[in-house]
Protein backbone atom coordinates (compact mmCIF):
# COMPACT_ATOMS: atom_id res chain seq x y z
CA UNK A 1 0.00 0.00 0.00
CA UNK A 2 0.79 3.52 -0.66
CA UNK A 3 1.61 4.45 2.91
CA UNK A 4 4.15 1.48 3.37
CA UNK A 5 5.90 3.34 0.70
CA UNK A 6 5.89 6.52 2.25
CA UNK A 7 7.32 4.75 5.76
CA UNK A 8 10.12 2.72 4.38
CA UNK A 9 11.30 0.52 7.44
CA UNK A 10 15.19 3.07 7.35
CA UNK A 11 12.73 6.04 8.21
CA UNK A 12 11.41 4.84 11.29
CA UNK A 13 14.66 3.57 12.13
CA UNK A 14 16.14 6.87 11.74
CA UNK A 15 13.03 8.34 13.50
CA UNK A 16 13.73 6.07 16.38
CA UNK A 17 17.21 6.47 16.87
CA UNK A 18 18.42 9.79 15.42
CA UNK A 19 21.37 10.25 14.34
CA UNK A 20 23.64 13.49 15.23
CA UNK A 21 20.76 14.73 17.38
CA UNK A 22 21.54 16.80 20.41
CA UNK A 23 23.46 20.31 19.71
CA UNK A 24 27.43 20.46 20.12
CA UNK A 25 28.33 23.36 21.65
CA UNK A 26 30.95 24.89 19.08
CA UNK A 27 29.87 25.57 15.45
CA UNK A 28 30.62 28.06 12.78
CA UNK A 29 27.02 28.73 11.78
CA UNK A 30 24.06 27.80 13.31
CA UNK A 31 20.44 28.02 11.71
CA UNK A 32 16.80 27.91 13.16
CA UNK A 33 13.84 26.81 10.74
CA UNK A 34 10.32 26.07 10.89
CA UNK A 35 8.00 24.42 8.97
CA UNK A 36 5.00 27.11 9.25
CA UNK A 37 2.23 24.62 8.59
CA UNK A 38 2.21 22.40 10.71
CA UNK A 39 5.02 24.40 14.01
CA UNK A 40 7.79 21.35 13.04
CA UNK A 41 11.09 23.15 13.91
CA UNK A 42 14.63 22.16 13.30
CA UNK A 43 18.08 24.13 15.20
CA UNK A 44 21.20 22.72 12.86
CA UNK A 45 24.75 23.65 13.93
CA UNK A 46 27.44 23.40 11.36
CA UNK A 47 31.38 23.34 11.63
CA UNK A 48 33.51 23.54 8.81
CA UNK A 49 37.15 22.55 7.76
CA UNK A 50 39.06 23.66 4.24
CA UNK A 51 36.10 23.28 2.24
CA UNK A 52 34.80 20.21 4.15
CA UNK A 53 32.01 19.52 6.58
CA UNK A 54 33.53 18.81 9.97
CA UNK A 55 30.60 17.98 12.12
CA UNK A 56 26.64 18.63 12.17
CA UNK A 57 24.69 18.50 15.01
CA UNK A 58 20.46 19.34 15.10
CA UNK A 59 17.82 19.42 17.83
CA UNK A 60 14.24 19.74 16.25
CA UNK A 61 10.58 18.70 16.93
CA UNK A 62 8.71 16.99 14.09
CA UNK A 63 7.26 14.13 12.30
CA UNK A 64 9.05 10.82 11.54
CA UNK A 65 9.48 11.92 8.20
CA UNK A 66 11.15 15.45 9.16
CA UNK A 67 12.84 14.09 11.55
CA UNK A 68 14.28 10.94 9.75
CA UNK A 69 15.64 12.94 7.06
CA UNK A 70 17.39 15.27 9.04
CA UNK A 71 18.92 12.65 10.74
CA UNK A 72 19.96 10.94 6.78
CA UNK A 73 21.15 13.48 5.54
CA UNK A 74 23.60 14.70 8.90
CA UNK A 75 24.77 10.86 8.45
CA UNK A 76 25.59 11.59 4.59
CA UNK A 77 26.94 14.93 4.64
CA UNK A 78 29.32 14.88 7.82
CA UNK A 79 32.90 14.71 5.83
CA UNK A 80 31.67 15.67 2.69
CA UNK A 81 33.50 18.35 1.01
CA UNK A 82 31.12 20.72 0.22
CA UNK A 83 31.40 20.50 -3.34
CA UNK A 84 30.21 17.30 -3.15
CA UNK A 85 27.33 18.02 -0.30
CA UNK A 86 25.58 19.97 -2.72
CA UNK A 87 25.54 17.37 -5.42
CA UNK A 88 23.71 15.18 -2.65
CA UNK A 89 21.75 18.15 -1.72
CA UNK A 90 19.94 18.83 -5.47
CA UNK A 91 19.86 14.82 -5.52
CA UNK A 92 17.97 15.20 -2.94
CA UNK A 93 15.63 17.91 -3.72
CA UNK A 94 15.19 16.59 -7.43
CA UNK A 95 13.72 13.49 -5.95
CA UNK A 96 11.82 15.14 -3.87
CA UNK A 97 9.84 17.23 -6.58
CA UNK A 98 9.54 13.94 -8.58
CA UNK A 99 6.01 13.41 -8.22
CA UNK A 100 6.60 9.52 -7.22
CA UNK A 101 8.48 9.25 -10.73
CA UNK A 102 12.04 8.87 -9.72
CA UNK A 103 13.70 6.40 -7.15
CA UNK A 104 17.12 8.26 -6.21
CA UNK A 105 20.29 7.03 -6.89
CA UNK A 106 21.85 5.10 -3.87
CA UNK A 107 25.27 5.59 -4.58
CA UNK A 108 24.77 9.53 -3.75
CA UNK A 109 21.45 9.20 -1.58
CA UNK A 110 22.36 5.97 0.46
CA UNK A 111 19.67 6.30 2.81
CA UNK A 112 17.94 9.06 1.49
CA UNK A 113 16.59 7.20 -1.52
CA UNK A 114 14.27 6.17 0.91
CA UNK A 115 12.60 9.18 1.36
CA UNK A 116 11.30 8.70 -2.85
CA UNK A 117 7.76 7.59 -1.23
CA UNK A 118 7.70 11.20 0.20
CA UNK A 119 7.57 12.94 -3.33
CA UNK A 120 4.03 11.59 -3.97
CA UNK A 121 2.73 13.22 -0.94
CA UNK A 122 2.53 17.01 -1.36
CA UNK A 123 2.07 17.81 2.08
CA UNK A 124 4.88 16.05 2.89
CA UNK A 125 7.75 17.38 1.31
CA UNK A 126 8.15 20.29 3.13
CA UNK A 127 8.35 17.65 5.91
CA UNK A 128 11.25 15.91 4.48
CA UNK A 129 12.78 18.81 3.11
CA UNK A 130 13.20 20.73 6.50
CA UNK A 131 16.54 19.73 7.87
CA UNK A 132 17.89 20.11 4.44
CA UNK A 133 16.87 23.44 3.90
CA UNK A 134 19.03 24.21 7.06
CA UNK A 135 21.53 22.62 5.91
CA UNK A 136 21.54 24.86 2.72
CA UNK A 137 21.32 28.13 5.07
CA UNK A 138 23.86 26.92 7.73
CA UNK A 139 26.61 26.00 5.26
CA UNK A 140 26.30 29.26 3.00
CA UNK A 141 26.30 30.93 6.19
CA UNK A 142 29.79 29.15 7.52
CA UNK A 143 31.33 29.74 4.10
CA UNK A 144 30.52 33.41 4.30
CA UNK A 145 32.78 33.78 7.10
CA UNK B 1 -30.15 9.03 20.21
CA UNK B 2 -29.98 12.00 17.99
CA UNK B 3 -33.11 14.10 16.31
CA UNK B 4 -31.54 14.15 12.93
CA UNK B 5 -31.77 11.86 10.21
CA UNK B 6 -27.85 11.74 9.54
CA UNK B 7 -28.63 8.91 6.64
CA UNK B 8 -31.10 11.53 5.16
CA UNK B 9 -28.40 14.29 5.54
CA UNK B 10 -25.91 13.07 3.83
CA UNK B 11 -27.68 12.03 0.54
CA UNK B 12 -27.51 16.41 0.07
CA UNK B 13 -24.04 15.97 0.00
CA UNK B 14 -22.29 14.83 -3.03
CA UNK B 15 -18.96 14.33 -1.97
CA UNK B 16 -20.09 11.66 0.43
CA UNK B 17 -20.38 9.59 -3.18
CA UNK B 18 -16.79 9.54 -3.88
CA UNK B 19 -14.95 7.24 -2.34
CA UNK B 20 -10.67 8.21 -1.03
CA UNK B 21 -7.53 6.53 -1.36
CA UNK B 22 -8.16 3.10 -3.10
CA UNK B 23 -12.38 2.74 -2.67
CA UNK B 24 -12.31 3.82 1.12
CA UNK B 25 -15.46 5.41 2.55
CA UNK B 26 -14.86 9.43 3.15
CA UNK B 27 -14.90 10.08 7.03
CA UNK B 28 -15.05 13.54 7.21
CA UNK B 29 -13.60 15.07 10.08
CA UNK B 30 -12.14 18.26 9.67
CA UNK B 31 -15.57 20.42 9.36
CA UNK B 32 -13.35 23.21 11.48
CA UNK B 33 -11.52 24.03 8.69
CA UNK B 34 -14.00 23.74 6.51
CA UNK B 35 -17.15 22.22 5.64
CA UNK B 36 -18.93 20.00 2.95
CA UNK B 37 -21.59 21.99 0.46
CA UNK B 38 -24.84 20.88 0.04
CA UNK B 39 -26.44 20.05 -3.78
CA UNK B 40 -28.45 23.11 -2.96
CA UNK B 41 -25.77 25.42 -2.23
CA UNK B 42 -24.08 24.03 -5.44
CA UNK B 43 -27.08 24.41 -7.26
CA UNK B 44 -28.14 28.49 -5.64
CA UNK B 45 -24.17 29.11 -7.30
CA UNK B 46 -24.67 27.32 -10.61
CA UNK B 47 -28.21 29.24 -11.08
CA UNK B 48 -26.97 32.76 -10.11
CA UNK B 49 -23.94 32.37 -12.93
CA UNK B 50 -26.84 30.64 -15.53
CA UNK B 51 -29.86 32.72 -15.03
CA UNK B 52 -28.81 36.06 -13.38
CA UNK B 53 -25.54 37.25 -13.83
CA UNK B 54 -24.91 40.93 -14.07
CA UNK B 55 -22.89 43.50 -11.58
CA UNK B 56 -24.97 44.10 -8.37
CA UNK B 57 -25.81 47.57 -7.49
CA UNK B 58 -25.05 49.01 -11.07
CA UNK B 59 -27.09 48.71 -14.46
CA UNK B 60 -30.67 49.83 -15.41
CA UNK B 61 -31.27 46.17 -16.64
CA UNK B 62 -33.32 43.15 -15.35
CA UNK B 63 -30.31 41.07 -14.98
CA UNK B 64 -28.96 43.61 -13.31
CA UNK B 65 -31.94 44.22 -10.95
CA UNK B 66 -32.27 40.22 -10.84
CA UNK B 67 -28.47 40.07 -9.64
CA UNK B 68 -28.76 42.98 -6.83
CA UNK B 69 -32.55 41.07 -5.55
CA UNK B 70 -30.53 37.90 -5.03
CA UNK B 71 -27.57 39.91 -3.04
CA UNK B 72 -30.10 41.62 -1.21
CA UNK B 73 -32.10 38.99 -0.19
CA UNK B 74 -29.64 36.75 1.07
CA UNK B 75 -28.14 39.38 2.84
CA UNK B 76 -32.05 39.51 4.60
CA UNK B 77 -31.55 35.55 5.08
CA UNK B 78 -28.15 36.38 6.98
CA UNK B 79 -29.59 39.00 9.20
CA UNK B 80 -32.40 37.03 9.87
CA UNK B 81 -30.30 33.93 10.98
CA UNK B 82 -28.07 35.60 13.12
CA UNK B 83 -31.14 38.22 14.37
CA UNK B 84 -29.41 41.36 13.26
CA UNK B 85 -30.49 44.00 10.39
CA UNK B 86 -30.33 43.66 7.09
CA UNK B 87 -28.62 47.28 6.78
CA UNK B 88 -26.54 45.22 9.75
CA UNK B 89 -24.78 42.66 7.68
CA UNK B 90 -21.52 43.65 5.35
CA UNK B 91 -20.50 41.08 2.81
CA UNK B 92 -16.67 40.25 2.77
CA UNK B 93 -14.43 38.03 1.16
CA UNK B 94 -13.87 36.06 4.13
CA UNK B 95 -13.79 35.93 8.21
CA UNK B 96 -10.15 37.38 8.30
CA UNK B 97 -11.03 40.01 6.38
CA UNK B 98 -14.08 40.93 8.42
CA UNK B 99 -11.96 41.18 11.18
CA UNK B 100 -9.04 43.16 9.22
CA UNK B 101 -11.43 45.50 8.05
CA UNK B 102 -12.36 46.35 11.74
CA UNK B 103 -8.85 46.47 13.09
CA UNK B 104 -8.22 48.49 9.89
CA UNK B 105 -11.50 51.01 10.20
CA UNK B 106 -10.58 51.40 13.70
CA UNK B 107 -6.76 52.96 13.05
CA UNK B 108 -7.83 56.36 13.57
CA UNK B 109 -10.05 56.30 16.35
CA UNK B 110 -7.42 54.20 18.90
CA UNK B 111 -4.77 56.12 20.46
CA UNK B 112 -1.27 54.69 22.05
CA UNK B 113 -3.51 55.43 25.76
CA UNK B 114 -5.58 52.57 24.95
CA UNK B 115 -6.14 48.97 25.25
CA UNK B 116 -7.39 46.11 22.58
CA UNK B 117 -7.89 42.46 23.93
CA UNK B 118 -8.39 39.31 22.64
CA UNK B 119 -7.30 35.92 24.27
CA UNK B 120 -4.48 33.38 24.29
CA UNK B 121 -7.08 30.86 22.26
CA UNK B 122 -7.10 33.16 19.03
CA UNK B 123 -6.95 32.12 16.13
CA UNK B 124 -4.04 33.84 13.97
CA UNK B 125 -6.97 36.03 12.25
CA UNK B 126 -8.55 37.64 15.39
CA UNK B 127 -5.08 37.46 16.77
CA UNK B 128 -2.54 39.04 14.08
CA UNK B 129 -4.74 42.00 13.06
CA UNK B 130 -4.91 43.41 16.94
CA UNK B 131 -1.53 42.96 16.78
CA UNK B 132 -0.87 45.47 14.10
CA UNK B 133 -3.55 47.75 14.88
CA UNK B 134 -1.80 47.85 18.46
CA UNK B 135 1.80 48.83 16.72
CA UNK B 136 0.16 51.25 14.21
CA UNK B 137 -1.31 53.13 17.60
CA UNK B 138 1.10 52.55 20.06
CA UNK B 139 -1.73 51.16 21.92
CA UNK B 140 -1.26 48.00 24.11
CA UNK B 141 -2.57 44.52 23.67
CA UNK B 142 -3.22 42.15 26.51
CA UNK B 143 -4.81 38.97 26.50
CA UNK B 144 -7.26 36.33 28.77
CA UNK B 145 -4.55 33.71 29.49
CA UNK B 146 -5.60 30.33 29.01
CA UNK B 147 -6.23 27.41 31.92
CA UNK B 148 -4.67 24.06 31.76
CA UNK B 149 -8.16 22.69 31.46
CA UNK B 150 -8.72 24.82 28.10
CA UNK B 151 -10.84 27.64 29.43
CA UNK B 152 -10.27 31.05 29.60
CA UNK B 153 -9.01 32.53 32.97
CA UNK B 154 -11.27 35.07 34.08
CA UNK B 155 -9.50 35.50 37.47
CA UNK B 156 -8.43 39.03 36.57
CA UNK B 157 -11.35 40.35 34.31
CA UNK B 158 -11.18 43.84 35.96
CA UNK B 159 -7.18 44.16 35.57
CA UNK B 160 -7.38 42.59 32.26
CA UNK B 161 -10.34 44.96 30.87
CA UNK B 162 -9.52 48.30 32.48
CA UNK B 163 -11.26 51.62 32.14
CA UNK B 164 -8.49 52.39 29.03
CA UNK B 165 -9.66 49.08 26.74
CA UNK B 166 -11.43 50.31 23.92
CA UNK B 167 -11.74 46.87 21.49
CA UNK B 168 -12.59 43.39 23.53
CA UNK B 169 -12.40 40.86 20.21
CA UNK B 170 -12.62 36.72 21.44
CA UNK B 171 -13.02 33.58 19.99
CA UNK B 172 -16.60 32.47 20.42
CA UNK B 173 -15.76 28.41 20.22
CA UNK B 174 -11.80 27.89 20.10
CA UNK B 175 -11.24 25.95 16.74
CA UNK B 176 -8.55 23.84 18.78
CA UNK B 177 -10.16 23.17 21.99
CA UNK B 178 -13.65 23.01 21.12
CA UNK B 179 -14.17 25.59 24.61
CA UNK B 180 -17.15 27.70 24.40
CA UNK B 181 -16.39 30.92 25.94
CA UNK B 182 -18.39 32.50 28.34
CA UNK B 183 -19.76 35.79 26.73
CA UNK B 184 -21.83 37.43 29.75
CA UNK B 185 -18.88 38.87 32.43
CA UNK B 186 -16.96 39.19 28.93
CA UNK B 187 -19.42 41.86 27.81
CA UNK B 188 -21.05 43.28 30.95
CA UNK B 189 -17.04 44.27 31.99
CA UNK B 190 -16.54 45.80 28.71
CA UNK B 191 -19.25 47.68 28.21
CA UNK B 192 -18.87 48.62 31.63
CA UNK B 193 -15.51 50.37 30.65
CA UNK B 194 -17.14 51.93 27.13
CA UNK B 195 -15.46 49.21 25.13
CA UNK B 196 -16.81 47.30 22.24
CA UNK B 197 -17.07 43.32 22.08
CA UNK B 198 -15.77 41.91 18.53
CA UNK B 199 -16.95 38.08 18.53
CA UNK B 200 -15.11 35.63 16.14
CA UNK B 201 -17.75 33.37 15.55
CA UNK B 202 -16.42 31.17 13.11
CA UNK B 203 -16.57 28.25 14.87
CA UNK B 204 -19.94 28.74 16.68
CA UNK B 205 -22.20 30.19 13.67
CA UNK B 206 -22.39 27.36 12.05
CA UNK B 207 -22.67 24.98 15.22
CA UNK B 208 -24.97 26.95 17.59
CA UNK B 209 -28.23 28.81 17.39
CA UNK B 210 -26.63 32.27 17.84
CA UNK B 211 -28.50 35.90 18.34
CA UNK B 212 -26.48 39.06 18.21
CA UNK B 213 -29.09 40.85 20.01
CA UNK B 214 -29.18 38.12 23.07
CA UNK B 215 -25.43 38.18 23.38
CA UNK B 216 -24.93 41.46 23.42
CA UNK B 217 -22.20 42.29 21.54
CA UNK B 218 -21.17 44.92 19.12
CA UNK B 219 -19.69 42.95 16.15
CA UNK B 220 -19.60 39.59 14.93
CA UNK B 221 -17.72 37.74 12.18
CA UNK B 222 -18.13 34.37 10.48
CA UNK B 223 -17.41 32.52 7.03
CA UNK B 224 -19.42 31.29 5.03
CA UNK B 225 -17.52 28.59 3.77
CA UNK B 226 -17.38 26.91 7.54
CA UNK B 227 -21.28 27.00 7.00
CA UNK B 228 -21.89 24.86 4.40
CA UNK B 229 -21.18 28.05 2.47
CA UNK B 230 -19.17 28.74 -0.53
CA UNK B 231 -15.83 30.01 -0.29
CA UNK B 232 -15.06 33.78 -0.66
CA UNK B 233 -17.59 34.68 1.07
CA UNK B 234 -17.79 36.40 4.59
CA UNK B 235 -19.80 38.34 7.08
CA UNK B 236 -19.06 41.00 8.96
CA UNK B 237 -22.27 42.12 11.80
CA UNK B 238 -22.14 44.86 13.44
CA UNK B 239 -24.45 47.61 15.26
CA UNK B 240 -25.73 50.02 13.19
CA UNK B 241 -24.98 53.21 15.20
CA UNK B 242 -21.37 51.86 14.89
CA UNK B 243 -21.28 50.96 11.25
CA UNK B 244 -22.09 54.34 10.86
CA UNK B 245 -19.81 55.54 12.70
CA UNK B 246 -16.64 53.51 11.81
CA UNK B 247 -14.70 55.07 8.51
CA UNK B 248 -14.43 52.21 5.78
CA UNK B 249 -11.51 50.32 4.78
CA UNK B 250 -11.65 49.61 1.37
CA UNK B 251 -12.44 52.66 -0.92
CA UNK B 252 -13.50 52.21 -4.90
CA UNK B 253 -16.60 51.84 -6.85
CA UNK B 254 -20.10 51.47 -5.00
CA UNK B 255 -19.29 52.16 -1.72
CA UNK B 256 -19.54 56.28 -2.01
CA UNK B 257 -21.99 59.02 -1.93
CA UNK B 258 -20.62 61.96 -4.03
CA UNK B 259 -16.77 61.57 -6.27
CA UNK B 260 -15.12 64.73 -6.97
CA UNK B 261 -11.21 64.69 -8.32
CA UNK B 262 -10.00 65.21 -4.72
CA UNK B 263 -12.32 64.03 -2.59
CA UNK B 264 -15.49 61.81 -1.73
CA UNK B 265 -18.36 61.06 1.05
CA UNK B 266 -19.55 57.57 1.58
CA UNK B 267 -22.32 55.71 1.08
CA UNK B 268 -24.43 54.51 4.17
CA UNK B 269 -23.33 51.08 5.49
CA UNK B 270 -23.02 48.29 4.90
CA UNK B 271 -22.34 49.64 1.17
CA UNK B 272 -20.07 52.19 2.55
CA UNK B 273 -17.35 48.65 3.69
CA UNK B 274 -18.48 47.00 0.05
CA UNK B 275 -15.94 48.46 -2.40
CA UNK B 276 -16.10 46.83 -5.49
CA UNK B 277 -18.60 44.03 -7.46
CA UNK B 278 -19.21 41.79 -4.13
CA UNK B 279 -18.75 38.08 -4.59
CA UNK B 280 -22.22 37.55 -5.76
CA UNK B 281 -22.60 34.26 -6.89
CA UNK B 282 -20.90 33.22 -3.12
CA UNK B 283 -23.15 35.50 -1.34
CA UNK B 284 -26.34 33.56 -3.06
CA UNK B 285 -24.89 30.59 -2.23
CA UNK B 286 -24.51 31.91 1.37
CA UNK B 287 -28.24 32.74 1.40
CA UNK B 288 -28.87 29.09 -0.02
CA UNK B 289 -26.26 27.74 3.16
CA UNK B 290 -28.29 29.04 5.72
CA UNK B 291 -31.52 28.45 4.65
CA UNK B 292 -30.46 24.84 4.62
CA UNK B 293 -29.09 25.31 8.12
CA UNK B 294 -32.48 26.60 9.20
CA UNK B 295 -34.68 23.56 7.57
CA UNK B 296 -32.27 21.47 10.13
CA UNK B 297 -32.65 23.22 12.79
CA UNK B 298 -29.41 25.14 14.28
CA UNK B 299 -30.53 23.95 17.86
CA UNK B 300 -30.49 20.24 16.43
CA UNK B 301 -27.30 20.66 15.00
CA UNK B 302 -26.55 21.82 18.50
CA UNK B 303 -27.31 18.54 20.18
CA UNK B 304 -26.52 16.35 17.79
CA UNK B 305 -22.97 17.96 18.16
CA UNK B 306 -22.82 17.59 21.57
CA UNK B 307 -24.27 14.08 21.88
CA UNK B 308 -21.73 12.82 19.24
CA UNK B 309 -18.92 15.06 20.49
CA UNK B 310 -19.88 13.10 24.10
CA UNK B 311 -19.58 9.72 22.24
CA UNK B 312 -16.13 10.71 20.75
CA UNK B 313 -14.99 12.00 23.93
CA UNK B 314 -15.74 8.94 25.84
CA UNK B 315 -14.08 7.13 23.00
CA UNK B 316 -10.72 8.74 22.94
CA UNK B 317 -10.63 8.90 26.77
CA UNK B 318 -10.38 4.93 26.36
CA UNK B 319 -7.54 4.64 24.37
CA UNK B 320 -4.29 4.37 26.18
CA UNK B 321 -1.68 7.09 25.87
CA UNK B 322 -4.27 9.58 24.04
CA UNK B 323 -4.69 12.95 26.02
CA UNK B 324 -7.17 15.17 24.99
CA UNK B 325 -5.98 19.31 24.55
CA UNK B 326 -8.86 20.75 26.31
CA UNK B 327 -12.01 20.24 28.24
CA UNK B 328 -12.55 16.68 28.41
CA UNK B 329 -16.72 17.04 29.27
CA UNK B 330 -19.08 18.38 26.85
CA UNK B 331 -19.78 21.43 29.65
CA UNK B 332 -19.37 24.69 27.85
CA UNK B 333 -17.96 23.06 24.74
CA UNK B 334 -18.57 21.66 21.36
CA UNK B 335 -17.61 19.17 18.31
CA UNK B 336 -14.25 19.53 17.78
CA UNK B 337 -11.74 17.92 19.82
CA UNK B 338 -8.05 18.11 19.39
CA UNK B 339 -5.37 15.48 21.43
CA UNK B 340 -2.21 13.79 21.45
CA UNK B 341 -1.37 10.02 21.28
CA UNK B 342 1.88 9.38 23.24
CA UNK B 343 4.81 9.33 20.65
CA UNK B 344 3.31 9.55 17.53
CA UNK B 345 3.36 12.50 16.04
CA UNK B 346 -0.05 14.11 14.60
CA UNK B 347 1.56 14.40 10.98
CA UNK B 348 2.21 10.74 10.88
CA UNK B 349 -1.35 9.87 12.64
CA UNK B 350 -2.81 12.17 10.28
CA UNK B 351 -1.36 10.44 7.26
CA UNK B 352 -2.20 6.91 8.81
CA UNK B 353 -5.77 8.03 9.26
CA UNK B 354 -5.70 9.86 5.80
CA UNK B 355 -5.04 6.27 3.87
CA UNK B 356 -7.78 4.68 5.75
CA UNK B 357 -9.66 7.29 4.16
CA UNK B 358 -10.25 9.84 7.62
CA UNK B 359 -9.52 13.56 6.96
CA UNK B 360 -8.36 15.33 10.30
CA UNK B 361 -6.11 18.19 10.47
CA UNK B 362 -2.63 18.58 12.54
CA UNK B 363 -0.35 20.84 13.48
CA UNK B 364 -1.20 24.20 15.41
CA UNK B 365 -4.36 25.02 13.57
CA UNK B 366 -3.39 28.61 13.06
CA UNK B 367 -3.32 29.36 17.05
CA UNK B 368 0.21 28.67 17.38
CA UNK B 369 0.50 31.12 20.77
CA UNK B 370 -2.16 28.40 22.09
CA UNK B 371 -0.55 25.33 21.20
CA UNK B 372 2.85 26.95 22.55
CA UNK B 373 1.29 28.07 26.19
CA UNK B 374 -0.34 24.17 26.08
CA UNK B 375 3.24 22.73 25.52
CA UNK B 376 2.33 21.01 22.55
CA UNK B 377 4.21 21.50 19.54
CA UNK B 378 1.45 20.13 17.26
CA UNK B 379 -2.16 18.18 17.98
CA UNK B 380 -4.57 16.17 15.80
CA UNK B 381 -8.01 17.54 15.54
CA UNK B 382 -11.04 15.99 14.93
CA UNK B 383 -14.13 18.24 14.28
CA UNK B 384 -17.20 17.07 14.49
CA UNK B 385 -20.55 18.60 11.88
CA UNK B 386 -24.01 17.57 11.46
CA UNK B 387 -23.36 15.32 8.82
CA UNK B 388 -21.25 12.97 10.78
CA UNK B 389 -22.99 10.13 12.61
CA UNK B 390 -21.32 7.18 15.03
CA UNK B 391 -19.96 5.39 12.62
CA UNK B 392 -17.05 8.13 11.40
CA UNK B 393 -16.51 8.41 15.15
CA UNK B 394 -15.86 4.59 15.80
CA UNK B 395 -13.76 4.90 12.26
CA UNK B 396 -11.56 6.99 13.79
CA UNK B 397 -11.37 5.41 16.99
CA UNK B 398 -10.23 2.14 15.33
CA UNK B 399 -7.75 4.27 12.91
CA UNK B 400 -6.26 5.57 15.98
CA UNK B 401 -5.48 2.06 17.36
CA UNK B 402 -4.26 0.66 14.04
CA UNK B 403 -2.00 3.47 13.78
CA UNK B 404 -0.57 2.72 17.42
CA UNK B 405 0.13 -0.73 15.58
CA UNK B 406 1.57 0.23 12.31
CA UNK B 407 4.08 3.13 13.94
CA UNK B 408 5.03 0.74 17.00
CA UNK B 409 6.13 -1.84 14.65
CA UNK B 410 9.78 -2.88 15.23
Amino acid sequence: MELDALYQEVILDHYKHPQHKGLVPTYDAQVHHVNPSCGDETTLNISLDNGSIKSISWDGVGCSISQASVSIMSDLMIGKSVKDAEVILNSFVDLMQSKGLKSGDPQILEDGVSMAGVSKFPARIKCALLGWMAYKDAVLSASSK
Amino acid sequence: MSQLDVAAIRKDFPIFTRTIRDGKKLVYLDSGATSQKPQSVIDAEVDFYSRSNAAAHRGAHQLAEEATEAVEAAREIVANFLGGESDEIVFTKSATESLNLLAYSYTSLITAEDRIVVTEMEHHANLIPWQQLAQRTGATLSWFEVTPEGRLDLSNIDNVITENTKIVSITHQSNVLGTINPLDAIVARAHEVGAVVILDACQSVPHMPINVTELNIDYLAFSGHKAIGPTGVGVLWGRSELLEMLPPFLFGGSMIETVTMTDATWAPAPRKFEAGVPNMAQIVGLGAALNYLSKIGMNNIHLHEIELGSYLLAQLSAIEGLQVVGPVDMQNRGGTISFTFGDIHPHDLGQYLDAQGIAVRTGHHCAWPLTRKLGVAATTRASLYFYNDKDDVDALVSGIIGAKKYFGRE
